[in-house]
């Protein structure tokens, strides 16, 4: 199991916590994360405002990198990150037309000869039977929402691995680590990702559905795979409580940290000491 | 409510018809309103069209009033509409290449729009000068261009705290290669900002 990596811009800030704890997974999956040098923003929510060539341009030039390394394959845990490098990896495999433009434009030959998955499925087809020995402090009665979100999931054409309205990867790792995974209604509903730093006063009532959500399943936690669902639901929980007078106190993991938590990885190690909702309930729970 | 003369609006705007349907790649004439996409949006309570009527106003060729919208804007690309469209139009596509079109015109947005834009500006003026996004620039610029200026001030704080917010820029060693990109596609298309 061998990937070029793509950490993303929030992986030394917002979303450090994901970073630590996905290498720290990786490392105990025996999953080799070569993080691609020299990598360059994929464009995040903007770029496709703006203009389609910059939209597929801006990631393709840290795939051309990644493609020379030579490894086949990439991935990256940020969701934001991963339909931009998949949308562009498709877009420049089915038209040669945009792959010369694109190239063109980075000054950088990306032939298209990668594979993008989002670390969701890098880690979600390893097979069980490799994970079950690691889990050594089984995350047993944790009731778990998984959330979605869109872009790891949708739309079907780009993403493709996973179920784009009942999506079961992370539950089913989830399962895998001793907890329960819920059926619950909002896995997949968006929770309006850069709105929280334009239109806080929207995303608020976006995240606030989703946590209701996820409360009236019963959960006592949710995971993620996106910082920037971690940052809305996670941080903005309190705004949502502040302006809609809500009273949340529901913890927010990256699935990274709970499956690393049940693989005996120190709390402090995978990064749960510098959540904005507190984890302490959690961790006393699963002791 | 506005009259619109439905046969002069699509004769007019025959250009503008065609070429959302070439630019988004998507059947946008198939749409038979069956109001699905709207259902699903997460957003739709913010914007002025739901999804459902920014299709059948494609159709009309109802060009200003679509390029002036908020719908565009505040559409948050969740791709829950294209996922679910029984016509397979992928209306986050359309949404998208309309806020293209509105940029090229020189539509300003307005109120919440704005916002949204200036984020985009914001956003994409670090990645073009460090090579990726830096955080604090970002807000900063952000903050100044919208006219909100303690916008997510509470924030600093409890990120410093945690080690989540870098103060400084570190520009990648490609940095130049990137703003090449911005460069070539303003050439090859004009009109990004």
């Amino acid at each position: 199991m061998r990937y070029a990596y793509f950490p993303g811009c929030s992986y030394h800030g917002t979303g450090k916590e994901y970073e630590s704890s996905t290498h720290a997974v990786a490392k105990k999956i025996g999953m080799e994360l070569v993080t691609i040098p020299d990598w360059s923003c994929c464009g995040a929510t903007a770029s496709h405002g703006k203009s389609h060539l910059l939209n597929i341009a801006l990631p393709a030039r840290s795939l051309a990198i990644a493609e020379g390394m030579g490894i086949g394959e990439v991935t990256t845990g940020c969701a934001a990150c991963y339909q931009q490098l998949a949308h562009a990896n498709i877009r420049m495999t089915e038209s040669e037309e945009i792959r010369d433009k694109v190239n063109k434009i980075t000054g950088k030959e990306y032939k298209g000869t990668l594979k993008v998955k989002s670390l969701v499925e890098a880690i979600g087809i390893v097979d069980p039977e490799t994970i079950k020995p690691l889990i050594v402090k089984p995350l047993t009665g944790l009731k778990v929402a998984a959330y979605y979100g869109c872009l790891l999931v949708r739309p079907p054409e780009i993403t493709g691995f996973d179920d784009p309205e009942n999506p079961v990867f992370m539950d089913n790792m989830m399962k895998l680590a001793g907890a329960e995974a819920l059926d619950w209604a909002h896995k997949t509903e968006c929770c309006g990702a850069s709105l929280g730093v334009s239109n806080l006063n929207i995303a608020v009532r976006m995240i606030n559905k989703i946590l209701k959500a996820a409360v009236e399943s019963g959960a006592d936690c949710m995971v993620v795979a996106c910082p920037f669902c971690h940052l809305n639901m996670d941080y903005h929980q309190k705004s949502v409580n502040k302006q809609l007078g809500t009273t949340y106190d529901m913890p927010v993991f990256y699935f990274t940290e709970l499956l690393g938590l049940a693989m005996g990885i120190s709390p402090d190690d995978l990064g749960l000491k510098t959540h904005f909702t507190d984890t302490q309930k959690v961790l006393n729970q699963v002791g | 409510m506005e009259l619109i003369n439905v046969n002069e609006s699509i004769s007019k705007n025959a250009d503008f018809i065609e070429q959302i349907g070439i630019e988004s790649g998507q059947p946008v004439q198939k749409c038979y309103q069956c109001g699905k996409c709207t259902a699903g949006c997460p957003v739709a309570f913010e914007m002025d069209y739901p999804p459902h009527q920014v299709i059948r106003m494609v159709q009309l060729g109802m060009k200003d009033e679509l390029l002036k919208s908020n719908t565009i804007w505040i559409c948050a690309s969740c791709s829950t509409c294209s996922t679910r469209c029984p016509c397979k139009v992928e209306i986050a596509h359309v949404m998208e290449s309309l806020r293209i079109m509105a940029g090229r015109s020189g539509t300003a947005p307005v109120g919440k729009a704005k916002y949204v834009e200036v984020m985009y500006n914001a956003l994409l003026s670090t990645v073009e000068r460090y090579g990726r996004t830096y955080e604090v620039g970002l807000v900063m610029q952000n903050n100044l261009k919208s006219g909100k200026l303690f916008n997510g001030a509470d924030m600093g704080l409890p990120m410093l705290q945690r080690g989540k917010l870098k103060l400084m820029p570190s520009k990648i060693q490609g940095a130049a290669e990137v703003a090449r990109i911005f460069a070539e596609v303003r050439k090859m298309e004009g009109g990004v900002k």
